[in-house]
C-alpha cells in the first residue's frame, strides 16, 4: 500500500559505526559496572557506620568494669565493738583517714593532707562500717582488718589513663602532688584492679565511683512487664476482633487508618498524652514504672495490633472453616483453632515491640522518670527510672567518670535488646509455619 | 485490708462459682441433654461474679479520692474565695498529712486529715462490704441459672466479643485522647500567646522575663521550625542516596547469601536505640566536625545541625532502605525480563523500568522517613543546641520542636504558666505536621501506584 514512499536507507554498517556501536556498548557496561559498585559501597558504607557505632562504644567501655581500690589496714579498737559483738557507731570515716595518713606520715600540711583524703571515694566510710558489720568476730580477735576502699573517680581515671599527666596541672582535676602518691601507693603494691562489681549491684549516684545500673535495670525490668501485661491482651484482642468479626464498612476502615497513624506518630507525643492525662487528670504517682507502663504500651499497640492482624491472616481459611464444620462456634474456631497457630507470630510482634520500648526514651522524659533516683525501686508504685534514661542523664553529667560508664551502661541495653531480638528470631524459626 | 487483698478475695469467690456452677452443670448433664458443656457454665458464673465486683471496685476508685476529700476540706475553716492554687495547696497539705508525712501543726489542719483518714477507712470498708456482697450475689445468680436450656456458652462469648471491642476502640480512644489533650492544653496557651504570634514570630526565648502582656513576643517558634527543618533536610540528604542505592543493591544485585546476612545487619541498625545514636553524636561525631572544621578553618559549633543532622540520617537509612527493598521486589519480574530482552543492562533496567515502577511507593516511603526524622528527639536533644537562631547554616548551633518539647517540661516551672502550656502547643504542631505527611504519604502511594495483575 505504501510503495509510494521511498523506503528508508538502512544505517551502513561501515567500519566506524561498528566501532561506535561497540565503543557505545562498552560505555553502557561501564556505566553498568560503575552502578554496580554505587549500590554495593553505600550497602558497604552503611554497613561500615554500623560497626563504627559499636566499636566506638565498646572501646569507650571496657575501662568501666575494672574499677580500682586501695587496700588499707585499718585498727580495730575494742570499744568500737561492743561485749555483744555489734559495731558501734564509730567514725569511719575517721578511721580511714587515720590509716590513709599513716602511709604517708611526711604529709603535714592541712592543705595537702585534704588532697591525700581527697584520693579516697566518700562512700569508703560506708564500706568499712558494712564489712566490720559482716566480719566483727574476726575483727575483734585480730584487732585490726583490712578493706578495699575505693579510689576516687578522679584517681580511678588517672590510673586506667583517662586523665593523663602530660597535661598542664591547672587543666586537671587531679593534682601532681596526688599523682606522686598514686604512683607511690602503685609502687608499694597497695592498688589493685577488680571486676566492677558497684557497676551492677548500686543504684545511681552523684559520685561517679559509686554509681551503678541496678536501679534502671529493675526500674526497667518493671517498665516491661507493665507493658507487657497491658499491650499484650489488648492488642492480640483488638486484633482478633479487627481481623476476624468486624465488618467491612468505613467505620472498621477509619480504625484501621487510625491504628497505622499511631504507629507513625513521634513518640514526644505519647509522652504529652501520658502527662496530661495520666499524671494531671488521673493523678497517677509520677515517675512510676506503672505510668510508664501505660504510656509505652499505647505506643507499641499498634505495632502489636499490625503484627497480630498479619499472622492472624496468614492461617488459611480452611482451618477455620473445618472448625466451624464439626460444630465450633465462630469465636471457639478462632480461640482454639486460629489463636494457638497465629501465636508463634503474634509472639515475635510482641517481643519486637517489647524490645522498641525498652530503648524508649523520650516519652519517658515527659512523665517524670528523668529525676534523680537513687533507690531501686520496689513496689510498681515507686519512683524509678530506666536504663536508656540513665544513660541520658549520664552522658549530661560532667564528670570525666561518667563517661565509660554511660558507654558500659550501653553495651548492657544493646546486650539486652540483642538478647531479645534473638529471641524473637529463635521463636519465628522453631515454630512459625509455612501453610 | 487492702485493695489486693479484696482483689484476692473476689478471684477465690469467683474460682469457687466456677467449681460450683461447672459441677451442678456435670450433674444435670447426665440427667437431660445441656446446651453449653459444663466449663461454660462454669466460665459464666465466674464472669457474673468478677464483673460487677470489678466494676465497684473500679467506680470506687475513681470517685473516693476526690470525694473524700472535698468532704475534708469542707470542716475546714477556710475564706470563700479562696485562690484555686491555694485551694489545691490545702487539699494537697492534707493529703500529706492523712499520710503521715507530716505538715503544719495547724489544729483544723490535723483534724481535716483526721477526718478524711476516717472518710477513706469507712469508704473503703463500704466498697469492699458491697463488692463481696455483690460478687456473692452473682454466684447465687449463676448457679441458680445451671440448667440444661441456659445458653452459658453465648453469653460467655458475647462477654468476650465486647472486651474485644473495648480494646479496639481503644485504639481510636488513644488518637481522640492526644487529639484532645492537645488541643486543650494548647488552648489553655493561647490564651496567654497569640496564635499568630506563634507561629509567625520570629524570636524564641522562653526565659526571657517579660510581664504578661508581652509575654508573646519571645514565644515566636520560626526558629525552631527553621531548625527542624534544617536537621530533617540534612537527614535526609544522607539517607535517601544511601538508602535507595543499598535497597537497589540488596534487591536487585546481591547475592542470596549476602542478602541473608546484609538485611539482619540492617534491621539491627533500626533497633538501636535513638540515646546510643545520641551518644555517638554528641561524642564522637560533634568533635570529629569540629576538629576538621578548625583544620579547614572554618568554624564548625560544637552543636552544629551538620552532626545532628548526619546521625539522624544513619537512623533512618534501614527504613528508607527496607521500604524500597519491598516495593522493588513488589514490581513483577516480566517487566524486568522484557527489558532485559530489549538488550538493556541491569543497571538500565533498574533506571528505566524498575524505578519508575516503584516511584510512588519509594517516595511515599522517603515522606514517611522525613516524618520520622521530624518527630526524632534524643538525637536531637544530646547532641543539637538549645538556644534558638534563625539561620541555614549548617555548622551552626539551632534548635528543633523536640528539643524545645523536652526542655520546658524537665525543667520546674509550674505546670500552668505559659513556658510548659507552650510545650503542648509545639506538640500540637508536630501531631498535626507527622500526621499530614503520613497522610500525603498515604495518599500518593494509593493514587499512583501501579496495580499488576
Amino acid at each position: 500500500m505504501n510503495s509510494r514512499i521511498p523506503p528508508t536507507p538502512l544505517p551502513s554498517l561501515s567500519i566506524q559505526s561498528t566501532q561506535c556501536l561497540r565503543a557505545r556498548i562498552r560505555r553502557r557496561h561501564v556505566a553498568e559496572r560503575r552502578f554496580r559498585f554505587y549500590g554495593f559501597s553505600a550497602m558497604v558504607l552503611t554497613l561500615a557506620v554500623l560497626v563504627l557505632v559499636f566499636s566506638f562504644i565498646l572501646s569507650k567501655s571496657y575501662t568501666a568494669f575494672q574499677e580500682n581500690v586501695l587496700s588499707l589496714r585499718i585498727a580495730i579498737d575494742s570499744a568500737m565493738i561492743d561485749s555483744k559483738g555489734n559495731p558501734l557507731t564509730a567514725d569511719y570515716r575517721e578511721l580511714i583517714q587515720k590509716a590513709v595518713a599513716g602511709l604517708f606520715p611526711a604529709v603535714t600540711d592541712r592543705h595537702d593532707r585534704h588532697l591525700l583524703f581527697s584520693l579516697i571515694s566518700e562512700g569508703a566510710p560506708y564500706a568499712l562500717r558494712a564489712l566490720v558489720t559482716r566480719q566483727r568476730q574476726q575483727a575483734k580477735r585480730d584487732g585490726n582488718i583490712i578493706v578495699d576502699v575505693l579510689l576516687s573517680d578522679e584517681a580511678d581515671q588517672f590510673l586506667k589513663g583517662h586523665i593523663t599527666a602530660h597535661v598542664s596541672e591547672k587543666e586537671r582535676k587531679i593534682k601532681d602532688l596526688q599523682v606522686t602518691w598514686l604512683k607511690e601507693l602503685q609502687a608499694r603494691g597497695l592498688i589493685h584492679s577488680r571486676f566492677n562489681i558497684t557497676l551492677f549491684t548500686a543504684g545511681d549516684s552523684r559520685e561517679p565511683e559509686l554509681a551503678g545500673i541496678l536501679g534502671a535495670v529493675t526500674g526497667s525490668f518493671y517498665l516491661v512487664i507493665v507493658t507487657l501485661g497491658l499491650s499484650f491482651p489488648v492488642g492480640v484482642a483488638s486484633a482478633v476482633y479487627l481481623e476476624e468479626f468486624a465488618p467491612r464498612n468505613r467505620l472498621t476502615d477509619m480504625i484501621e487508618v487510625n491504628i497505622n497513624n499511631l504507629a507513625a506518630v513521634p513518640s514526644v507525643v505519647f509522652g504529652l498524652l501520658g502527662l496530661a492525662v495520666f499524671l494531671n487528670g488521673l493523678s497517677f504517682p509520677r515517675s512510676a514504672p506503672l505510668v510508664g507502663g501505660f504510656v509505652l504500651s499505647l505506643l507499641i499497640l499498634p505495632t502489636i495490633i499490625l503484627a497480630a492482624r498479619a499472622a492472624l491472616k496468614a492461617v488459611p481459611l480452611s482451618i477455620r472453616e473445618a472448625a466451624l464444620g464439626i460444630g465450633a462456634s465462630k469465636m471457639q474456631s478462632i480461640l482454639h483453632h486460629v489463636l494457638p497457630l497465629a501465636m508463634p507470630g503474634i509472639m515475635t510482634g510482641t517481643i519486637l515491640g517489647l524490645a522498641h520500648a525498652l530503648g524508649e526514651s523520650a516519652p519517658l522524659l515527659m512523665i517524670g522518670m528523668v529525676a534523680f533516683v537513687v533507690d531501686t525501686p520496689v513496689t510498681l508504685l515507686d519512683p524509678a527510672t530506666v536504663l536508656p534514661v540513665q544513660i541520658y542523664l549520664w552522658a549530661d553529667s560532667p564528670e570525666r567518670a561518667f563517661l565509660e560508664k554511660t558507654a558500659a551502661a550501653i553495651v548492657v541495653l544493646l546486650g539486652f535488646l540483642i538478647a531479645m531480638n534473638t529471641i524473637a528470631i529463635m521463636v519465628r524459626i522453631k515454630f512459625e509455619r509455612r501453610w | 485490708m487492702h485493695v489486693l487483698t479484696l482483689l484476692a478475695v473476689l478471684l477465690c469467690i469467683s474460682l469457687l462459682g466456677f467449681r460450683i456452677s461447672q459441677s451442678r452443670a456435670l450433674s444435670l448433664a447426665r440427667t437431660a441433654g445441656l446446651h453449653s458443656l459444663p466449663y461454660h457454665h462454669g466460665q459464666f458464673a465466674s464472669l457474673a461474679i468478677l464483673l460487677p465486683g470489678l466494676g465497684v471496685i473500679l467506680l470506687w476508685s475513681l470517685l473516693e479520692a476526690p470525694l473524700a476529700l472535698w468532704l475534708a476540706l469542707d470542716h475546714l475553716p477556710v475564706p470563700p474565695n479562696l485562690a484555686d492554687g491555694e485551694v489545691r495547696l490545702l487539699i494537697a497539705e492534707i493529703s500529706n498529712i492523712a499520710a503521715g508525712y507530716g505538715g503544719r501543726q495547724d489544729p483544723a489542719l490535723l483534724a481535716a486529715a483526721w477526718h478524711y483518714r476516717e472518710l477513706r477507712q469507712t469508704s473503703f470498708t463500704l466498697a469492699a462490704s458491697v463488692a463481696v456482697s455483690v460478687s456473692l450475689g452473682g454466684l447465687v445468680f449463676a448457679w441458680r441459672r445451671v440448667t440444661p436450656s441456659h445458653q452459658a456458652r453465648n453469653s460467655v462469648e458475647r462477654v468476650l466479643k465486647i472486651f474485644m471491642i473495648l480494646c479496639s476502640a481503644l485504639a481510636v480512644l488513644t488518637t481522640a485522647g492526644i487529639i484532645l489533650s492537645l488541643l486543650f492544653e494548647a488552648f489553655r496557651f493561647f490564651v496567654h500567646v497569640p496564635f499568630t504570634a506563634f507561629l509567625f514570630g520570629l524570636e524564641w526565648s522562653p526565659q526571657k522575663a517579660l510581664p504578661a502582656e508581652q509575654i508573646g513576643a519571645v514565644f515566636g517558634a520560626v526558629p525552631l521550625f527553621t531548625g527542624t527543618l534544617l536537621i530533617a533536610s540534612i537527614a535526609m540528604l544522607v539517607a535517601t542516596p544511601l538508602g535507595l542505592l543499598t535497597a537497589i543493591y540488596t534487591a536487585e544485585y546481591a547475592a542470596p547469601h549476602i542478602r541473608t546476612v546484609a538485611k539482619p545487619l540492617l534491621e539491627i541498625l533500626a533497633g538501636i536505640p535513638t540515646v546510643v545514636y545520641g551518644f555517638f553524636a554528641a561524642l564522637m561525631v560533634a568533635p570529629a566536625l569540629r576538629d576538621t572544621g578548625a583544620m579547614f578553618g572554618i568554624s564548625i559549633s560544637s552543636e552544629s545541625a551538620l552532626a545532628a543532622g548526619v546521625v539522624m540520617g544513619i537512623m533512618i537509612i534501614p527504613f528508607v532502605s527496607s521500604l524500597a527493598d519491598d516495593i522493588m521486589s513488589a514490581v513483577p519480574q516480566s517487566l524486568r525480563e522484557g527489558s532485559l530482552g530489549l538488550g538493556a543492562t541491569q543497571s538500565e533496567t533498574i533506571r528505566r523500568v524498575v524505578l519508575p515502577a516503584a516511584l510512588p511507593g519509594i517516595i511515599g516511603g522517603i515522606l514517611l522517613a522525613a516524618s520520622r526524622a521530624i518527630g526524632e528527639t534524643m538525637i536531637v536533644v544530646m547532641a543539637a543546641g538549645l538556644s534558638a537562631h534563625l539561620t541555614a547554616n549548617p555548622f551552626a548551633a539551632v534548635t528543633t520542636v523536640t528539643v524545645q518539647i523536652v526542655t520546658l517540661l524537665v525543667g520546674d516551672q509550674e505546670f500552668d504558666s505559659p513556658k510548659t502550656l507552650a510545650a503542648f502547643a509545639l506538640g500540637l504542631v508536630l501531631f498535626v505536621v507527622t500526621l499530614a505527611l503520613n497522610f500525603v504519604a498515604l495518599q500518593v502511594v494509593r493514587k499512583y501506584r501501579e496495580q499488576y495483575e
